[in-house]
Protein backbone atom coordinates (compact mmCIF):
# COMPACT_ATOMS: atom_id res chain seq x y z
CA UNK A 1 0.00 0.00 0.00
CA UNK A 2 1.29 3.24 -0.76
CA UNK A 3 2.75 5.52 1.89
CA UNK A 4 2.63 9.34 2.48
CA UNK A 5 5.53 10.66 3.94
CA UNK A 6 5.90 14.39 5.18
CA UNK A 7 9.61 16.35 5.05
CA UNK A 8 9.15 19.58 7.38
CA UNK A 9 11.76 21.44 5.64
CA UNK A 10 10.22 24.67 6.57
CA UNK A 11 12.58 27.43 7.91
CA UNK A 12 15.68 25.40 6.60
CA UNK A 13 18.14 27.26 4.25
CA UNK A 14 20.49 24.00 3.72
CA UNK A 15 20.39 22.16 2.44
CA UNK A 16 17.15 23.26 1.04
CA UNK A 17 13.75 21.85 0.01
CA UNK A 18 14.46 20.33 -3.46
CA UNK A 19 17.63 18.86 -1.91
CA UNK A 20 15.56 16.82 0.87
CA UNK A 21 13.32 15.59 -1.62
CA UNK A 22 15.56 14.47 -3.88
CA UNK A 23 17.49 12.72 -0.75
CA UNK A 24 14.20 11.40 0.78
CA UNK A 25 12.81 9.72 -2.93
CA UNK A 26 15.51 7.34 -2.41
CA UNK A 27 14.09 5.75 0.80
CA UNK A 28 10.96 5.36 -0.18
CA UNK A 29 9.09 2.57 -2.68
CA UNK A 30 7.51 3.28 -6.21
CA UNK A 31 3.82 4.69 -5.95
CA UNK A 32 4.68 6.40 -2.15
CA UNK A 33 4.48 9.85 -1.90
CA UNK A 34 6.29 12.61 -0.51
CA UNK A 35 4.72 15.72 0.96
CA UNK A 36 7.01 19.06 0.81
CA UNK A 37 6.27 22.05 3.64
CA UNK A 38 8.55 25.02 2.50
CA UNK A 39 8.69 28.60 3.39
CA UNK A 40 11.01 28.97 0.67
CA UNK A 41 8.94 30.72 -2.65
CA UNK A 42 11.44 29.32 -4.85
CA UNK A 43 10.08 25.58 -3.81
CA UNK A 44 6.85 25.74 -5.86
CA UNK A 45 8.53 26.47 -9.33
CA UNK A 46 12.30 24.34 -8.38
CA UNK A 47 10.26 21.57 -7.45
CA UNK A 48 7.94 21.01 -10.26
CA UNK A 49 11.03 21.43 -12.28
CA UNK A 50 12.99 18.63 -11.31
CA UNK A 51 10.34 16.42 -10.60
CA UNK A 52 9.12 17.11 -14.39
CA UNK A 53 13.01 16.45 -15.57
CA UNK A 54 13.35 13.77 -13.67
CA UNK A 55 10.33 11.58 -14.50
CA UNK A 56 8.47 11.37 -11.12
CA UNK A 57 4.79 13.15 -10.41
CA UNK A 58 3.35 16.20 -8.95
CA UNK A 59 0.25 15.44 -7.26
CA UNK A 60 -0.07 18.91 -5.83
CA UNK A 61 1.08 22.34 -5.15
CA UNK A 62 -0.89 24.37 -1.97
CA UNK A 63 0.09 27.22 -0.16
CA UNK A 64 -1.17 28.08 3.15
CA UNK A 65 -0.35 30.98 5.69
CA UNK A 66 3.46 31.35 3.79
CA UNK A 67 3.89 27.45 3.88
CA UNK A 68 3.99 25.78 0.90
CA UNK A 69 2.70 22.12 0.36
CA UNK A 70 4.09 20.47 -2.43
CA UNK A 71 3.03 17.11 -3.14
CA UNK A 72 5.39 14.37 -5.51
CA UNK A 73 4.53 10.72 -6.13
CA UNK A 74 7.77 8.75 -7.22
CA UNK A 75 6.95 7.39 -10.16
CA UNK A 76 10.37 5.15 -11.09
CA UNK B 1 21.89 8.97 36.62
CA UNK B 2 23.16 6.85 33.94
CA UNK B 3 24.16 8.92 30.85
CA UNK B 4 25.52 6.92 27.42
CA UNK B 5 26.83 8.65 24.65
CA UNK B 6 26.71 6.51 21.95
CA UNK B 7 29.61 7.39 19.00
CA UNK B 8 32.91 9.23 19.86
CA UNK B 9 32.68 11.85 16.85
CA UNK B 10 32.80 15.72 16.93
CA UNK B 11 28.94 15.71 18.37
CA UNK B 12 29.59 12.90 21.06
CA UNK B 13 32.83 14.38 22.20
CA UNK B 14 32.09 17.71 22.47
CA UNK B 15 28.52 16.49 24.45
CA UNK B 16 30.30 14.51 26.85
CA UNK B 17 32.78 16.97 27.34
CA UNK B 18 30.52 19.72 27.94
CA UNK B 19 28.49 17.44 29.98
CA UNK B 20 30.96 16.57 32.11
CA UNK B 21 32.19 19.96 33.23
CA UNK B 22 28.30 20.61 33.59
CA UNK B 23 27.84 18.03 36.21
CA UNK B 24 31.74 17.67 37.57
CA UNK B 25 30.31 17.46 41.08
CA UNK B 26 27.39 15.07 40.23
CA UNK B 27 30.21 13.17 38.64
CA UNK B 28 32.72 13.21 41.46
CA UNK B 29 29.90 11.87 43.94
CA UNK B 30 29.13 9.52 41.96
CA UNK B 31 25.54 11.06 41.90
CA UNK B 32 25.87 10.99 37.57
CA UNK B 33 28.03 8.55 35.24
CA UNK B 34 29.29 8.94 31.99
CA UNK B 35 29.38 6.33 29.65
CA UNK B 36 30.91 6.54 26.12
CA UNK B 37 30.85 3.90 23.95
CA UNK B 38 33.33 4.27 20.22
CA UNK B 39 33.72 1.95 17.22
CA UNK B 40 37.47 3.47 17.59
CA UNK B 41 39.94 4.80 20.03
CA UNK B 42 41.24 7.01 17.62
CA UNK B 43 39.30 10.63 16.98
CA UNK B 44 39.54 11.72 13.41
CA UNK B 45 39.69 15.88 12.10
CA UNK B 46 37.51 15.07 9.12
CA UNK B 47 37.72 18.42 7.55
CA UNK B 48 41.37 17.83 7.26
CA UNK B 49 41.03 15.43 4.38
CA UNK B 50 40.38 18.44 2.21
CA UNK B 51 44.17 19.30 2.47
CA UNK B 52 45.28 15.64 2.64
CA UNK B 53 43.91 15.24 -0.60
CA UNK B 54 45.23 18.84 -1.91
CA UNK B 55 48.91 17.55 -0.56
CA UNK B 56 48.99 20.22 2.12
CA UNK B 57 48.37 18.17 5.30
CA UNK B 58 49.76 14.58 6.27
CA UNK B 59 47.55 12.01 7.05
CA UNK B 60 49.12 11.57 10.84
CA UNK B 61 47.45 15.39 11.80
CA UNK B 62 44.35 14.16 11.45
CA UNK B 63 43.90 12.11 14.63
CA UNK B 64 44.31 12.18 18.40
CA UNK B 65 43.76 9.67 20.95
CA UNK B 66 40.11 9.58 21.91
CA UNK B 67 40.95 9.33 25.39
CA UNK B 68 43.18 12.19 25.62
CA UNK B 69 40.17 14.20 24.78
CA UNK B 70 37.86 13.40 26.54
CA UNK B 71 37.66 15.10 30.40
CA UNK B 72 38.48 12.74 33.36
CA UNK B 73 35.53 11.21 35.05
CA UNK B 74 34.08 10.32 31.78
CA UNK B 75 33.99 6.39 31.02
CA UNK B 76 35.42 5.27 27.54
CA UNK B 77 35.14 2.09 25.78
CA UNK B 78 36.27 0.84 22.31
CA UNK B 79 32.83 -1.33 21.90
CA UNK B 80 30.51 -0.19 19.15
CA UNK B 81 26.76 -0.77 19.74
CA UNK B 82 25.02 -3.67 17.88
CA UNK B 83 22.01 -3.88 19.44
CA UNK B 84 19.77 -0.41 20.51
CA UNK B 85 17.03 -1.51 23.16
CA UNK B 86 15.11 1.18 23.43
CA UNK B 87 12.49 0.15 24.87
CA UNK B 88 14.28 -1.11 27.86
CA UNK B 89 16.79 1.65 28.18
CA UNK B 90 19.35 -0.94 27.40
CA UNK B 91 22.03 -1.15 24.27
CA UNK B 92 24.26 -4.33 23.49
CA UNK B 93 27.63 -3.97 22.54
CA UNK B 94 29.84 -6.04 19.30
CA UNK B 95 31.90 -7.46 22.98
CA UNK B 96 28.71 -8.69 24.18
CA UNK B 97 28.41 -6.09 26.83
CA UNK B 98 24.98 -4.78 27.90
CA UNK B 99 24.96 -1.14 28.85
CA UNK B 100 21.96 -0.02 30.77
CA UNK B 101 21.01 4.29 30.70
CA UNK B 102 18.77 6.57 32.21
CA UNK B 103 19.74 8.53 29.46
CA UNK B 104 21.19 7.82 25.94
CA UNK B 105 22.59 9.88 23.33
CA UNK B 106 23.16 8.79 19.67
CA UNK B 107 25.80 10.38 17.56
CA UNK B 108 27.20 7.58 15.02
CA UNK B 109 27.19 9.39 12.10
CA UNK B 110 27.19 8.93 8.58
CA UNK B 111 29.13 7.14 5.82
CA UNK B 112 29.94 7.53 2.03
CA UNK B 113 27.98 4.93 -0.03
CA UNK B 114 29.84 5.19 -3.02
CA UNK B 115 29.01 1.94 -3.99
CA UNK B 116 25.20 2.99 -4.42
CA UNK B 117 26.09 4.11 -8.08
CA UNK B 118 27.29 2.21 -10.57
CA UNK B 119 31.37 2.98 -11.50
CA UNK B 120 31.42 5.56 -9.09
CA UNK B 121 34.22 4.45 -7.19
CA UNK B 122 36.67 3.02 -9.60
CA UNK B 123 36.03 6.52 -11.99
CA UNK B 124 35.92 9.37 -9.41
CA UNK B 125 38.48 10.79 -6.67
CA UNK B 126 37.09 12.22 -3.43
CA UNK B 127 38.01 13.49 -0.12
CA UNK B 128 35.37 11.74 2.39
CA UNK B 129 38.15 8.85 3.84
CA UNK B 130 41.95 8.60 4.53
CA UNK B 131 41.58 6.42 1.31
CA UNK B 132 39.84 8.21 -0.50
CA UNK B 133 41.76 11.50 -0.07
CA UNK B 134 45.30 9.88 -1.03
CA UNK B 135 44.01 8.49 -4.26
CA UNK B 136 42.51 12.28 -4.80
CA UNK B 137 46.41 13.88 -4.38
CA UNK B 138 47.75 10.90 -6.14
CA UNK B 139 45.46 11.19 -9.04
CA UNK B 140 45.60 15.33 -9.17
CA UNK B 141 49.57 15.43 -8.98
CA UNK B 142 49.42 12.66 -12.02
CA UNK B 143 47.06 14.51 -14.05
CA UNK B 144 48.10 15.84 -17.30
CA UNK B 145 45.54 18.02 -18.01
CA UNK B 146 42.10 17.87 -19.78
CA UNK B 147 38.47 18.59 -18.07
CA UNK B 148 37.66 18.38 -14.81
CA UNK B 149 34.01 17.78 -14.58
CA UNK B 150 32.59 18.27 -10.10
CA UNK B 151 29.49 15.91 -9.47
CA UNK B 152 27.62 15.89 -6.20
CA UNK B 153 25.83 13.20 -4.71
CA UNK B 154 22.71 13.71 -2.56
CA UNK B 155 22.88 13.21 0.56
CA UNK B 156 25.86 14.61 1.42
CA UNK B 157 28.10 15.49 4.54
CA UNK B 158 29.88 19.11 4.16
CA UNK B 159 27.98 21.09 1.83
CA UNK B 160 30.56 23.33 1.20
CA UNK B 161 33.05 20.51 -0.13
CA UNK B 162 31.60 20.95 -3.79
CA UNK B 163 32.34 24.68 -4.12
CA UNK B 164 35.64 24.38 -2.09
CA UNK B 165 36.80 21.49 -4.05
CA UNK B 166 36.65 23.24 -7.19
CA UNK B 167 37.84 26.64 -6.20
CA UNK B 168 41.18 25.14 -4.42
CA UNK B 169 41.72 22.88 -6.82
CA UNK B 170 41.65 25.75 -10.21
CA UNK B 171 44.47 27.14 -7.64
CA UNK B 172 46.41 23.92 -7.16
CA UNK B 173 46.66 23.66 -10.98
CA UNK B 174 46.83 27.14 -11.45
CA UNK B 175 49.97 27.10 -9.24
CA UNK B 176 51.24 24.15 -11.31
CA UNK B 177 51.16 26.50 -14.64
CA UNK B 178 48.65 24.07 -16.08
CA UNK B 179 45.44 25.97 -16.47
CA UNK B 180 45.85 26.44 -20.26
CA UNK B 181 45.82 22.80 -20.08
CA UNK B 182 43.02 22.40 -17.46
CA UNK B 183 39.25 23.25 -17.74
CA UNK B 184 36.45 23.22 -15.21
CA UNK B 185 32.61 22.29 -15.36
CA UNK B 186 30.51 22.06 -12.15
CA UNK B 187 27.40 20.59 -11.64
CA UNK B 188 24.45 20.73 -8.85
CA UNK B 189 21.57 18.33 -7.91
CA UNK B 190 19.20 22.21 -7.73
CA UNK B 191 18.53 24.44 -9.77
CA UNK B 192 21.37 26.76 -8.42
CA UNK B 193 24.97 26.17 -7.64
CA UNK B 194 24.64 25.56 -4.19
CA UNK B 195 22.15 24.89 -1.23
CA UNK B 196 22.52 28.35 0.06
CA UNK B 197 21.09 30.84 -2.48
CA UNK B 198 23.45 33.41 -1.31
CA UNK B 199 26.42 31.07 -1.48
CA UNK B 200 25.18 30.29 -5.03
CA UNK B 201 24.71 34.11 -6.10
CA UNK B 202 28.87 34.59 -5.09
CA UNK B 203 29.89 31.54 -6.52
CA UNK B 204 28.22 32.16 -9.73
CA UNK B 205 30.51 35.61 -10.24
CA UNK B 206 33.66 33.37 -9.12
CA UNK B 207 32.91 30.84 -11.59
CA UNK B 208 32.51 33.67 -14.24
CA UNK B 209 35.91 34.56 -13.64
CA UNK B 210 37.93 31.59 -13.70
CA UNK B 211 35.52 30.29 -17.18
CA UNK B 212 34.19 27.74 -14.77
CA UNK B 213 30.90 26.24 -16.80
CA UNK B 214 28.22 25.08 -15.15
CA UNK B 215 25.12 22.33 -15.38
CA UNK B 216 22.18 22.47 -12.71
CA UNK B 217 19.81 19.81 -11.98
CA UNK B 218 22.54 17.31 -12.27
CA UNK B 219 22.03 14.02 -9.98
CA UNK B 220 24.18 11.85 -10.71
CA UNK B 221 22.68 8.14 -12.40
CA UNK B 222 25.98 5.85 -13.52
CA UNK B 223 29.57 6.45 -14.53
CA UNK B 224 30.97 5.17 -17.61
CA UNK B 225 34.93 4.77 -16.92
CA UNK B 226 35.20 3.49 -20.75
CA UNK B 227 33.60 6.31 -22.23
CA UNK B 228 34.62 8.75 -19.33
CA UNK B 229 31.14 9.95 -19.00
CA UNK B 230 29.52 10.52 -16.34
CA UNK B 231 25.44 10.49 -17.11
CA UNK B 232 22.12 12.20 -14.80
CA UNK B 233 19.14 10.98 -13.96
CA UNK B 234 17.87 13.96 -15.40
CA UNK B 235 18.88 12.26 -18.93
CA UNK B 236 22.34 14.68 -19.37
CA UNK B 237 25.68 14.00 -19.28
CA UNK B 238 29.06 15.17 -19.40
CA UNK B 239 32.37 14.13 -20.43
CA UNK B 240 35.58 14.12 -18.26
CA UNK B 241 38.92 13.79 -18.05
CA UNK B 242 38.84 13.62 -14.34
CA UNK B 243 35.99 13.17 -12.53
CA UNK B 244 35.67 14.76 -8.86
CA UNK B 245 32.80 12.99 -7.59
CA UNK B 246 31.28 13.61 -3.78
CA UNK B 247 29.94 10.72 -3.07
CA UNK B 248 25.82 10.03 -1.58
CA UNK B 249 25.99 9.33 2.16
CA UNK B 250 23.69 7.22 4.55
CA UNK B 251 23.84 6.99 8.24
CA UNK B 252 25.40 4.35 9.57
CA UNK B 253 24.11 0.26 9.09
CA UNK B 254 23.70 -0.40 12.93
CA UNK B 255 20.90 2.86 12.73
CA UNK B 256 18.99 1.01 9.89
CA UNK B 257 19.32 -2.50 11.65
CA UNK B 258 17.88 -1.50 14.51
CA UNK B 259 15.12 0.15 12.38
CA UNK B 260 15.74 3.40 14.49
CA UNK B 261 15.65 5.21 11.01
CA UNK B 262 15.00 4.57 7.17
CA UNK B 263 18.68 5.39 5.36
CA UNK B 264 20.10 4.96 8.90
CA UNK B 265 18.92 8.81 9.94
CA UNK B 266 17.01 8.88 12.92
CA UNK B 267 13.74 10.93 13.59
CA UNK B 268 14.10 13.68 16.31
CA UNK B 269 12.52 16.99 17.12
CA UNK B 270 14.42 19.59 15.53
CA UNK B 271 14.32 21.97 18.69
CA UNK B 272 15.13 19.58 21.52
CA UNK B 273 16.73 16.64 19.74
CA UNK B 274 14.82 14.33 21.26
CA UNK B 275 13.92 10.89 19.40
CA UNK B 276 10.69 10.68 18.11
CA UNK B 277 8.22 8.95 20.82
CA UNK B 278 10.91 8.74 23.24
CA UNK B 279 11.56 11.08 26.34
CA UNK B 280 15.10 10.32 27.58
CA UNK B 281 16.61 9.17 23.97
CA UNK B 282 18.09 11.73 21.80
CA UNK B 283 20.48 12.06 18.75
CA UNK B 284 22.82 14.23 17.48
CA UNK B 285 24.79 15.56 14.05
CA UNK B 286 25.14 13.63 11.24
CA UNK B 287 22.39 11.06 13.01
CA UNK B 288 19.55 12.92 12.94
CA UNK B 289 16.83 13.45 9.91
CA UNK B 290 16.91 17.23 10.55
CA UNK B 291 16.53 19.14 7.28
CA UNK B 292 19.70 20.98 8.01
CA UNK B 293 23.73 20.52 6.61
CA UNK B 294 25.00 17.49 7.64
CA UNK B 295 28.43 19.08 9.37
CA UNK B 296 30.67 19.33 11.83
CA UNK B 297 29.67 22.62 13.38
CA UNK B 298 25.77 21.21 13.50
CA UNK B 299 26.83 18.50 15.24
CA UNK B 300 29.25 21.05 17.82
CA UNK B 301 26.21 23.58 18.04
CA UNK B 302 23.89 20.49 18.80
CA UNK B 303 26.09 19.04 20.89
CA UNK B 304 26.23 22.71 23.05
CA UNK B 305 22.54 22.43 23.53
CA UNK B 306 21.92 19.10 24.08
CA UNK B 307 24.85 19.05 26.84
CA UNK B 308 22.71 22.26 28.62
CA UNK B 309 19.65 20.45 28.31
CA UNK B 310 20.81 16.99 29.68
CA UNK B 311 22.63 18.48 32.58
CA UNK B 312 19.65 20.34 33.23
CA UNK B 313 17.65 17.41 33.40
CA UNK B 314 20.19 15.97 35.82
CA UNK B 315 19.79 19.07 38.35
CA UNK B 316 16.36 20.38 37.57
CA UNK B 317 14.34 17.87 36.22
CA UNK B 318 13.69 19.49 32.74
CA UNK B 319 15.75 20.79 29.62
CA UNK B 320 15.93 24.27 29.43
CA UNK B 321 16.74 25.07 25.55
CA UNK B 322 16.10 24.81 22.20
CA UNK B 323 18.58 24.34 19.30
CA UNK B 324 18.32 27.40 16.89
CA UNK B 325 19.56 25.25 13.79
CA UNK B 326 22.76 27.61 13.96
CA UNK B 327 25.81 26.39 11.33
CA UNK B 328 28.73 27.74 10.57
CA UNK B 329 30.69 26.89 7.45
CA UNK B 330 34.59 28.07 6.25
CA UNK B 331 34.10 28.18 2.52
CA UNK B 332 37.62 27.94 1.40
CA UNK B 333 37.81 30.24 -2.16
CA UNK B 334 40.95 29.40 -3.51
CA UNK B 335 44.66 28.43 -1.52
CA UNK B 336 44.53 31.47 0.50
CA UNK B 337 41.36 33.18 0.67
CA UNK B 338 37.93 32.05 2.58
CA UNK B 339 34.49 33.33 3.76
CA UNK B 340 32.11 32.13 5.58
CA UNK B 341 27.77 30.81 5.71
CA UNK B 342 26.83 31.23 9.52
CA UNK B 343 22.76 30.64 9.75
CA UNK B 344 20.22 29.31 11.76
CA UNK B 345 16.57 28.23 11.62
CA UNK B 346 15.64 31.76 11.04
CA UNK B 347 17.76 33.57 9.73
CA UNK B 348 19.77 33.05 6.43
CA UNK B 349 23.58 33.25 5.73
CA UNK B 350 25.03 36.38 4.20
CA UNK B 351 28.64 35.21 2.68
CA UNK B 352 30.77 38.21 2.72
CA UNK B 353 33.67 38.43 0.13
CA UNK B 354 36.05 36.24 0.48
CA UNK B 355 39.42 37.56 2.55
CA UNK B 356 42.92 36.03 3.08
CA UNK B 357 42.56 36.75 7.41
CA UNK B 358 39.38 34.29 7.31
CA UNK B 359 41.65 31.74 5.04
CA UNK B 360 44.18 32.44 8.00
CA UNK B 361 41.63 31.84 10.62
CA UNK B 362 40.35 28.52 9.22
CA UNK B 363 44.26 27.48 9.18
CA UNK B 364 44.27 28.07 12.74
CA UNK B 365 41.03 26.38 13.29
CA UNK B 366 42.66 23.06 11.92
CA UNK B 367 44.49 23.14 15.30
CA UNK B 368 41.91 24.98 17.37
CA UNK B 369 39.63 21.67 16.52
CA UNK B 370 41.06 19.75 19.14
CA UNK B 371 40.04 22.88 21.52
CA UNK B 372 36.70 22.45 20.06
CA UNK B 373 36.05 18.67 20.66
CA UNK B 374 37.24 18.93 24.26
CA UNK B 375 34.64 21.04 24.42
CA UNK B 376 36.52 24.31 25.33
CA UNK B 377 35.83 26.80 22.05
Amino acid sequence: MAQKKVIDARGTFCPGPLMELIANIKLVNVGDELEVLSTDQGSQSDIPEWVNKVGHQMVSTTEQNGVWHIVVRKAK
Amino acid sequence: MRILIVGGGMGGTILANNLARRLKNELKTGKVKITMLSASDKHMYQPGLLYVALGRMATDELYRDQASLLEPGIEFQVDPVEEFHLDKNQVKTKGGKTHSYDLIAIATGSRPVPEAIPGFAENSINCYTEAAALKFHKTISEFKGGRVVIAVGVPHKCPMIPPEVTFTLYDYFKDRGMLDKVSFHYTYPIGRLHSLEPVSNWMKGEFAARNITTETLFNIKEIDGAKKVIRSEEGSEAKFDLLVAVPAHKGMEVIEKNNLGKGGWIPVDKLRLTIEGRTNAFALGDTTNIPISKAGSTAHFEAEALAENLASIVKIGSPVRDYDGKVFCFIEAGKDRATYAMFNYNNPPDPKPPTKSIHWFKMAYNQLYWASARGLL
